[in-house]
């Protein structure tokens, strides 16, 4: 299939995996970013091909994982009332809040409903003029276009019984943070290629400046994941710490501006919570004042909302890089994705699911032996 | 700006106390009828434990029994698809074609079917004519006949305009001997075609989701191709050599080689590259967040079958029109028992689970 066949071909990620391996001296620990940069890595088997010294930690860049808890809760609480129609997207839908799922409200009765675009919305609001209709507006910078549009077009066509619960976070901020951390064992970046579509990536460059450390701003297929570590690695073994674009294809240095004006005009930036992490200030966008009314936290009064999150779940410290999902003592017994006790084990981009999808919870040398494969 | 400080995990719960967010549904929902882990889970603690006996515990999908010296097949299978028409088929083309691949997927001959109906008030007349009327051309290219019924009427609002029931009996005339739990380490794993296409042409007629293809459900009853098979593997002298027929509906072909792998206690290694995809599939399930491995197919056979005879009843299966796109897609291993590896295109190794409940699109 066209776009597609051309960045999953074995032969050029065998070539690309031996000048890895001619490249690398020295061990080297390289963080992907996007939750689904490490969905692709474990579907594809990426991690089993590069050689030993390279180690591929998963970062915080899953947007269902990092939505906090008591944001979760404040999405069932709106979406439990009888006079709303809650939208979300669809990997939302599974993860547990402290009392049951999306799915269990649905169930009960709740009308809850997956939609592909915010924009779906409008529809779903026009056509049920006597409900309110909610959407769950999280994510990256990925998502803040498409959901900025729907508050800008909600406004523009006077829909008044729309509006959206807003958990949107930045990247930027999580690796200042996970840079900063004294445990931090990250040494250089696949950065987020989607992120950088939109806004750039004009903000890394003090980052890898300050921190000394290589971002190489990078696609979801395979082949991209293999150069991008390729050009992660050339830049350890040569001393440099620079921004770099692999993903030249879709992205440039400045990104999309039209997106980012209308960013500008619906959203600005606030301190976030983020899941198993807490607190990072200027983390995150949150609505102007233009359009605060369009807030759903103000408009069904959950503010007040606050939850505490499970002490045993080390979500947090995954996100990070500091731990793997093997390394939580409930990983795959207490935590599974049917008793999934974080989201990182509920979401497909999760690290937790995505190990426990495609086996990762095997030792190393089982599908070693298994496939064939050598490292 | 100055570094944001972390939070450690403990002090976000200074009570050390887990709220585990329990994930036993007090209630059905609807991953209870995805074919994942979760409608395993209901079927295992609500129904099984409950009628255990030698039949129920082989868990195929059809019950053998010998009734006064034959050997006959026994299913039964419910229908509730949305929308009821959809391009390549519809509820009474799947009803019929559903219930007469379970029987032969069993090594039968299907013969007769009972079909029972619950309409929504409101329901057009002219639309239950068109479902019957592809029932009985279906019923009619099937071989088999509808002998009984049943018909009910629930309130406008209590049903979704149509559920069908099918009940088929069929007879098993040769010494097969089929099961999931007959695999063995070296036999070869044939698919009979493409997978995907009848669930993502349903997704596609979704409300909310109308992307335009010119795909077509996969719907069609597979007892020809599936006779063609025996035939072959008889006229070998290697009639037992066809270890596991089973048709990967809901759950798709990942699922159903869980289950065979599961029952067979034998481990089970694809070939990514040797998958039939179309590409219409392919693109959607990309945009979609969705796996073809786990897309429901309602014309498709995946076949265990003994290295000897594989190549013999394959060639047999690509000159039928049902089995063109056959192929080996992989072979059956002896480690690691129960589960399902697949080696990628770009040569990487990775495990296929089973899915726990619906399959959910991802945000990005």
């Amino acid at each position: 299939m066209k776009y597609l066949d051309e960045y999953r071909d074995g032969d050029i990620a065998a070539k690309l995996v031996e000048r890895i391996r001619r490249v690398q001296t020295k061990p080297w620990v390289i963080m992907e970013v996007c939750g689904g940069q490490t969905h692709s890595i474990v579907k594809n088997g990426i991690d089993h091909l590069l050689p030993k010294g390279v180690e591929l930690v998963h970062g915080p860049g899953c947007p269902v994982c990092v939505t906090p808890l008591e944001m979760i809760d404040k999405a069932h609480a709106i979406a439990r009332r009888p006079d709303v129609i809650f939208c979300s997207f669809g990997d939302m839908l599974r993860v547990p809040g402290s009392d049951g799922d999306l799915f269990s409200i649905k169930s009960l009765g709740g009308d809850v409903r997956v939609v592909y675009s915010p924009l779906d919305c409008l529809k779903i609001a026009r056509t049920n003029p006597d409900k309110q209709v909610v959407f769950f507006a999280i994510g990256f910078e990925t998502t803040a276009p498409a959901n900025a549009m729907l508050a800008w077009q909600a406004r523009q066509n006077g829909i008044d019984n729309l509006s959206l619960l807003v958990s949107h976070v930045l990247v930027p901020p999580a690796i200042e943070a996970i840079l900063s951390s004294p445990e931090n064992r990250v040494q250089g970046f696949l950065g987020p290629g989607h992120v950088c579509a939109v806004v750039g990536y004009t903000e890394y460059e003090p980052l890898a400046a300050r921190f000394h450390v290589p971002i190489v701003v990078t696609g979801f297929e395979p082949l991209d994941i293999l150069e991008g570590v390729l050009m992660v690695i050339e830049q350890l073994e040569a001393g440099r710490g620079e921004v770099e674009n692999q993903y030249s294809r879709v992205l440039s240095r400045g990104g999309n501006l039209p997106a980012q004006d209308l960013i500008g005009k619906v959203f600005e930036v606030s301190d976030r919570k983020w899941r198993g992490v807490g607190t990072i200030p200027s983390s995150g966008f949150r609505l102007r004042d233009e359009f605060r009314d369009l807030d759903a936290e103000h408009r069904f009064n959950v503010s007040a909302i606050d939850t505490m999150e499970p002490a045993i779940c080390i979500s947090g410290l995954i996100l990070q890089g500091i731990k793997k999902p093997h390394d939580c003592p409930a990983f795959g017994t207490e935590c599974n994705p049917q008793h999934p006790l974080g989201a990182t084990m509920v979401s497909a981009e999760g690290a937790c699911a995505a190990y426990y999808a495609y086996g990762r919870h095997l030792k190393d040398s089982d599908l070693v032996s298994i496939g064939g494969e050598r490292r | 700006m100055s570094a944001p400080k972390l939070v450690e995990k403990a002090a976000l719960n200074p009570f050390g106390q887990c709220p585990l967010p329990i994930f036993d549904h007090p209630q059905i929902v609807l991953g209870h009828g995805s074919g994942g882990k979760l409608s395993a889970e209901l079927i295992e603690k609500v129904f099984v434990s409950r009628f255990r006996n030698p039949t129920l515990d082989k868990m195929d999908d059809q019950a053998i029994l010998e009734i006064g010296g034959a050997r006959l097949a026994f299913t039964t299978d419910s229908f509730v698809v949305t929308p009821i028409f959809f391009p390549g088929g519809d509820i009474g083309t799947l009803a019929i074609n559903g219930t007469v691949n379970d029987l032969a997927v069993g090594g039968a001959t299907p013969l007769y079917l009972a079909a029972a109906f619950i309409l929504e008030e409101g329901l057009p007349a002219a639309e239950l004519a068109r479902v019957a009327d592809s029932m009985a051309s279906a019923a009619q290219n099937a071989g088999v006949q509808l002998v009984t019924g049943d018909t009910k009427v629930v309130n406008r609002g209590k049903g979704d305009k149509i559920f069908i029931t099918t009940t088929g009996i069929g007879l098993i005339d040769r010494a097969t001997q089929l099961s999931a739990d007959c695999a063995r380490p070296g036999d070869k794993i044939i698919l009979s075609g493409t997978i995907g296409d009848h669930g993502i042409t349903i997704l596609s007629q979704r409300e909310g989701l109308e992307f335009e293809s010119a795909l077509q459900s996969d719907c069609a009853s597979l007892h020809d191709l599936i006779k063609t098979m025996l035939d072959e593997a008889e006229a070998a002298g290697a009639l037992q050599g066809v270890r596991v027929m089973r048709d990967p509906t809901r759950g798709g072909v990942a699922t159903v080689l869980n289950e065979i792998a599961d029952r067979s206690s034998a481990g089970m290694l694809l070939r990514e590259s040797k998958i039939p995809v179309r590409d219409t599939v392919r693109g959607a399930c990309e945009m979609l967040g969705l796996d073809p491995l786990y897309v429901a197919n309602e014309g498709k056979l995946i076949a265990i079958l003994a290295p000897e005879i594989a190549d013999r009843v394959l060639a047999v299966m690509q000159r039928h029109p049902l089995g063109a796109d056959s192929c080996i897609i992989g072979e059956v291993i002896d480690q690691p028992t129960g589960m399902v590896l697949m080696k990628t295109s770009v040569g990487g190794t990775r495990v296929i689970d089973v899915m726990f409940g619906e399959q959910l699109p991802r945000i990005c």
